[in-house]
């Protein structure tokens, strides 16, 4: 037994890394027969990036179907009331005698404002949404140069069409309007009674 | 080319003696060398630092600084303006006049200690007939600065920090000064240059078995004197958050990192002066050579720092006193042997001397292993 053996070892194993985490010392390690070490793990991220996983959620943004004022949402603020950091403000579209106003047969909102730097990303307003018309974006980079005006995102700014939302997360999104389409038929049978 | 240093002081002191008097030349020749200690001394520092989390980033698969400037080598300069520009902080209670010096103190004798480091050939700012002395004096100050200044914190973390560091400083001490009586045996000189000059034409003490383990020892013992991993107790983050310099921020925790630093890099020269043969080797100029084997023995450090997880206090205490002080005596005796046999018998003996105490200590210094209790009634 040599006296520090296992102190070598250990040196080995860092120096093989050291030497493999150059372009000419993974080829070194591969002329001498060493294999397995994988070399840099670093991904430099803003030149660099990593694609996001399909499931992947960030921040949640308002569905339309078609042209933007075709919204899914109905200004039932259902998202409102569950969302734990309370993040969302919906204020719904009335006329001057405070009625409601409908445009393609539903309710819409007339404000509605979800805070960037409050919201944590649970995905709680997409699950009790009765209209699938709030999903999660992977879009993470909303850093601002200020800290409240521009990080309070409004209606505008949030809206995205029902084909980015299928771009971005297939899976999710053929569930979404596999749901839609049942709701539809549904609706067409139940009208004629 | 071997002399470029040397020969531009020269010139800068015949130009200095045309419109100044005779007997100020030698203080100008002593002013010119302080000034280039002070100045290389913290740019040393700086890129210390650089190099040591580029290498250990190496290491670990990652890149390391890279954005500040070329290969992050503005890094340290964006690190020094950060560390300028931070509040600086007393606690309350602190004995501020202590916390105050003791960074200070932590600098002056890391600084001192280049005076006497051959940088090359006649490249030593003061050649002291005792300068190894001198060196080993200046270098363990530096622990009179952490404990003063973790005692003056008035913090737990600090106080432990300090206490700590003084135990490891005496503890190893001791075989790190015993390691460097074999240089003093053969050479029969304390002046840093006289051992250099030993050491001439490849005949490097590294390459005999005492000037071997004399090495290992020395530099084993050296590294735990400048508080590097795996002997970082004194400021272990993981169990005493920063150690002595808990309470130290700014430019004062700066002056102990950079002493820190300083205090590594002298004893990577010093390692390389005794055993590696200092500036001598062929070739290339003299000082290139001390600075490569210097800076190989700084990767070494870094290197250390990024394999070896850190000791326990018991663990520290039993390898200084159970491992390397007995070995460290009997590295004295076989030199003491090698002095006074012929050639063909002491290269044998003092291998096999050698050998069978490193083989015999380590073993005697491991810790006890209890038998695995068997529990004859549970079965």
């Amino acid at each position: 037994m040599i006296p520090g053996q296992g102190l070598l070892k250990g040196l080995a194993v860092t120096l093989t890394n050291f030497v493999a985490s150059y372009p000419w010392g993974q080829r070194l390690l591969k002329l001498i027969g060493i294999n397995g070490i994988s070399g840099m793990f670093t991904v430099e991220y803003p030149e660099q990036q990593v694609k996001p996983a399909e499931r992947f959620r960030y921040f949640p943004f308002l569905v339309y179907d078609g042209t933007p004022d075709n919204l899914r949402c109905v200004a039932c603020k259902i998202c409102e009331q569950e969302c734990p950091p309370q993040c969302i403000y919906i204020e719904m579209e009335k006329d001057e005698q405070g009625r409601p106003v409908k445009q393609h047969g539903r309710t819409l909102p007339k404000r509605f404002d979800i805070d960037v730097s409050v919201c944590m990303s649970c995905r709680i307003c997409v699950d009790v949404c009765p209209f699938d018309a709030i999903e999660m974006d992977n879009d993470f980079e909303l850093g601002a140069y200020d800290r409240f005006q521009s990080l309070v995102f409004e209606k505008d700014k949030l809206l995205k069409s029902a084909e980015y939302f299928a771009q971005i997360k297939p899976t999710e999104a053929a569930e979404v309007n596999a749901r839609l389409a049942a709701k539809a038929k549904k609706t067409a049978t139940d009208k004629p009674v | 080319m071997d002399q470029l240093f040397v020969s531009l002081k020269q010139q800068f002191l015949d130009l200095s003696s045309r419109f100044l008097p005779e007997s100020l030349l030698p203080w100008i020749s002593m002013l010119i060398s302080i000034a280039v200690i002070a100045t290389i001394a913290p740019i040393i520092m700086m890129y210390f630092t650089w190099l040591e989390r580029k290498v250990i980033a190496r290491m670990q698969n990652r890149f390391g600084p890279n954005r500040a400037g070329k290969f992050g080598l503005l890094q340290p300069i964006a690190d020094g303006i950060k560390m300028l520009t931070k509040e600086d902080i007393v606690p309350a209670g602190a004995d501020r006049l202590a916390h105050f010096l003791a960074p200070v103190l932590a600098v002056i004798p890391a600084l001192l200690v280049f005076a006497v480091l051959p940088f090359g050939r006649n490249m030593t700012a003061i050649d002291l007939n005792i300068g190894l002395l001198f060196f080993l004096a200046m270098s363990s100050i530096g622990t009179f600065a952490v404990f003063a200044g973790g005692w003056a914190s008035r913090s737990k973390f600090s106080l432990l920090g300090a206490m700590r560091s003084v135990a490891q400083i005496i503890s190893y001490e001791v075989p790190m000064v015993l390691a460097v009586v074999v240089v003093i045996m053969m050479t029969g000189t304390l002046s840093t240059n006289a051992i250099v000059e030993a050491q001439e034409s490849l005949r490097w003490f590294v390459f005999t078995p005492w000037g071997f383990v004399g090495f290992l020892l020395f530099f084993i013992a050296g590294v735990a004197e400048v508080n590097r991993t795996p002997f970082d107790l004194p400021e272990g983050e993981s169990e005493i958050v920063a150690g002595f310099h808990t309470e130290y921020s700014g430019m004062k925790f700066a002056l102990f990192y950079m002493g820190e630093f300083l205090g590594a890099f002298a004893m990577a020269g010093l390692a390389a002066t005794l055993f590696l043969g200092g500036w001598q080797g062929p070739l290339l100029p003299s000082w290139l050579w001390f600075l490569l084997k210097t800076y190989a023995l700084v990767f070494v450090m870094i290197w250390f720092r990024g394999t070896f997880p850190r000791l326990r206090i018991d663990q520290l205490m039993n390898f200084a006193w159970k491992c390397l002080l007995p070995l460290s005596m009997i590295n004295v005796g076989v030199a003491g042997l090698w002095l006074y046999l012929p050639a063909i018998i002491r290269w044998p003996l003092a291998i096999v001397i050698l050998w069978t105490s490193a083989v015999w200590l380590t073993r005697l210094a491991l810790p006890v292993q209890w038998e695995r209790r068997t529990y004859q009634l549970a079965e």
